[in-house]
């Protein structure tokens, strides 16, 4: 399948994946009136980490693992790997017990904590390619064929 | 090939799942004692606190059994193994034959003899969906709770009937609550929360009585001597593994099923996967009894794959859980309590005020477990370096970082879990050579 993987060498840190991936899952689907307006305004799926001021940065997200370990944990089964290989969070059914983010060796769940509901990456099923990869301006975000490592 | 598994929960699921991995031709026969289809289990207290509806509590996507074509015998209770023949009793008296057979029927609550509990109508336990269903059918009438038990079902126990508006007291034997999950600093943290929302916490003491006339609870005696006034007991002292029908099968049995590290157990062809199963432990590599959901599900896959024929293997078992109560979320994994404090260096931070806590605990410069309180967030990372077990001597530093993550790995670790198989760029080749 298709996975989003990260460049760390050409990542400068803008964190536009970040906001690419706020406004593909608002409900505008504008940045500026998702940022302002949305008083439900999605978190990003996708993490930039930075360190030494920023001279080191990279964007984490999702591996949609092929034995995912977060939908190992689900309590709630919310959590399922779909026939094309995504791992999707419903959630509907997700009971916000965090068993997920315990279980995700790459970090890549995050807390919805106004909605309580876990927050994943869905490499954005309405789009050809991910909000966060067509943002990257520096391509440091690839979008191909691939396995999990 | 006829594969039965007996037992309908998580590492049922997680064997359908593994056998068809491999064998998409064999027939699945899944036989479970309950009247439901796979639900989350641990979801019995938001249904007793009515935060889930019933129609919420299916673990699986409606087409799972047809998709996996699974024959499921539901409400069926299997009392009896023949290894020689291969064959499962059930208790209607019909026998089921297989080639390869699944043990994966959990624990069974453990409710030992306490005096005054004969003839008490409203004494429950806490594991099953007919469990909260029958607290939830009385709950009108009840008024004060007592708890035995503060492990996890107690506490799940505790927290659905808090959901009601019950007054409950939980007694636990031990120095805090949840004491094989939590160190002594993270067990306070948590009942100081639960205590300044009305639920009592006795610690280090016990039920030795139940008081009351008749079918009526009017309290508990405790060893301290205390009494306290109470109508209803939930018992969740813990669970034992649920195989008592396998007496006189020949299966060694110690505190669970004993298994290898492919799940089969002492007699070929018969596997066990879950609460029942005794597998090996990741760090000690001791067998013992670990009752925790997402293990339970790998075990449960591991023993698919084996009983189809495949070659996967368990690496070993590691405690985990992720329990938040009242708005304070918590997740511990691996060993947080060590025996021997001498032999592990420990990293602590703590905020009581705020409820934050953090603990890590490394042997060898191996993250051998952690406590998060307050703050979860990517805790699942600390997973992954137990598992991998990854030198944690170059980060040391940052561990007890509330943004601690791949960034403070050494840069060959992390540019392979996130760059593109083959393109690691430590190679020093241009990064921008692999494009679009």
């Amino acid at each position: 399948m298709k996975r989003i993987y990260t460049l760390e060498d050409a990542c400068i840190g803008c964190h536009l994946c970040e906001v690419a991936c706020i406004t593909e899952h608002s409900q505008s689907k504008d940045p500026v009136k998702a940022f302002l307006h949305e008083p439900l305004r999605p978190i990003s799926r996708c993490t930039v980490e930075e360190w030494d001021g920023g001279i080191v940065s990279f964007s984490t997200t999702c591996r949609h693992c092929d034995e995912p370990d977060c939908m190992r944990a689900c309590i709630s089964g919310a959590i399922q790997k779909l026939d094309n290989g995504v791992v999707r969070v419903d959630t509907e059914q997700c009971v916000g017990c965090w068993s997920c983010v315990m279980a995700c060796p790459y970090g890549a769940i995050q807390r919805n904590l106004t909605k309580k509901k876990a927050n994943k990456c869905d490499l954005c099923p309405d789009r050809k390619s991910p909000a966060c990869v067509d943002a990257c301006p520096n391509r440091a975000l690839v979008y191909k064929e691939g396995s999990q490592k | 090939m006829n594969y039965v598994i007996i037992g309908n929960s998580v590492a049922a699921v997680g064997a359908v799942r593994g056998i068809r991995s491999i064998d998409q031709s064999g027939n699945i026969t899944v036989i479970s004692r309950e009247r439901h289809v796979a639900y989350g289990r641990p979801l019995i207290s938001y249904l007793l606190g009515g935060v889930v509806t019933e129609k919420r509590m299916a673990y699986l996507p409606e087409d799972f059994y047809e998709k996996n074509r699974v024959n499921l015998l539901l409400d069926s209770e299997v009392v009896g193994l023949d290894a020689q023949a291969r064959k499962v009793r059930l208790a209607a008296g019909d026998t089921i034959a297989y080639d390869r057979l699944l043990i994966a029927t959990g624990g069974d609550p453990f409710v030992p003899p306490i005096e005054g509990m004969a003839d008490k109508e409203r004494i429950f336990t806490f594991t099953t969906w007919d469990d909260a269903a029958k607290i939830k059918g009385v709950a009108n009438d009840i008024g004060k709770v007592v708890v035995i038990g503060g492990g996890l079902i107690g506490l799940k126990a505790a927290e659905g009937l808090h959901l009601l508006g019950k007054q409950i007291t939980i007694v636990e034997l031990a120095d805090r609550i949840l004491s094989m999950a939590f160190d002594r600093p993270a067990g306070r943290i948590v009942a100081k929360k639960m205590k300044a929302n009305g639920i009592e916490v006795l610690t280090e003491d016990t039920v030795v009585r139940i008081e009351g006339e008749g079918a009526d609870i009017t309290g508990v005696t405790l060893r301290s001597g205390d009494f306290i006034p109470c109508d209803t007991v939930v018992v969740a002292i813990g669970v034992r593994p649920a195989c008592t029908f396998l007496k006189g099968s020949g299966i060694e049995v110690n505190r669970g099923i004993v298994v290898d590290d492919r799940m089969e157990t002492s007699i070929k062809g018969v596997f066990a996967a879950g609460d029942v199963a005794e597998a090996r432990d990741f760090f000690t590599g001791v067998k013992n009894p670990m009752p925790i959901w997402p293990d339970a599900y790998i075990q449960g896959d591991i023993a698919g794959a084996s009983m189809a024929g495949g070659t996967k293997e368990y690496a070993g078992g590691i405690a985990m859980n992720s329990i938040e109560l009242f708005k304070v979320p918590t997740i511990s994994m691996g060993i947080t309590n060590p025996q021997e404090p001498k032999e592990f260096e420990i990293l602590t931070y703590l905020d009581q005020e705020n409820y934050l806590y953090r603990k890590i605990v490394i042997k060898d410069n191996l993250l051998a477990g952690a406590v998060l309180v307050g703050a979860v967030d990517r805790a699942g990372i600390f997973a992954g370096l137990i598992r991998d077990k990854v030198d944690i001597a170059p980060f040391k530093e940052q561990l007890l970082a509330p943004d601690f993550g791949f960034v403070h790995l050494p840069k060959e670790l992390r540019s392979t879990l996130f760059a593109p198989a083959g393109k690691v760029t430590d190679t020093g080749a241009p990064a921008l050579a692999v494009g679009h």
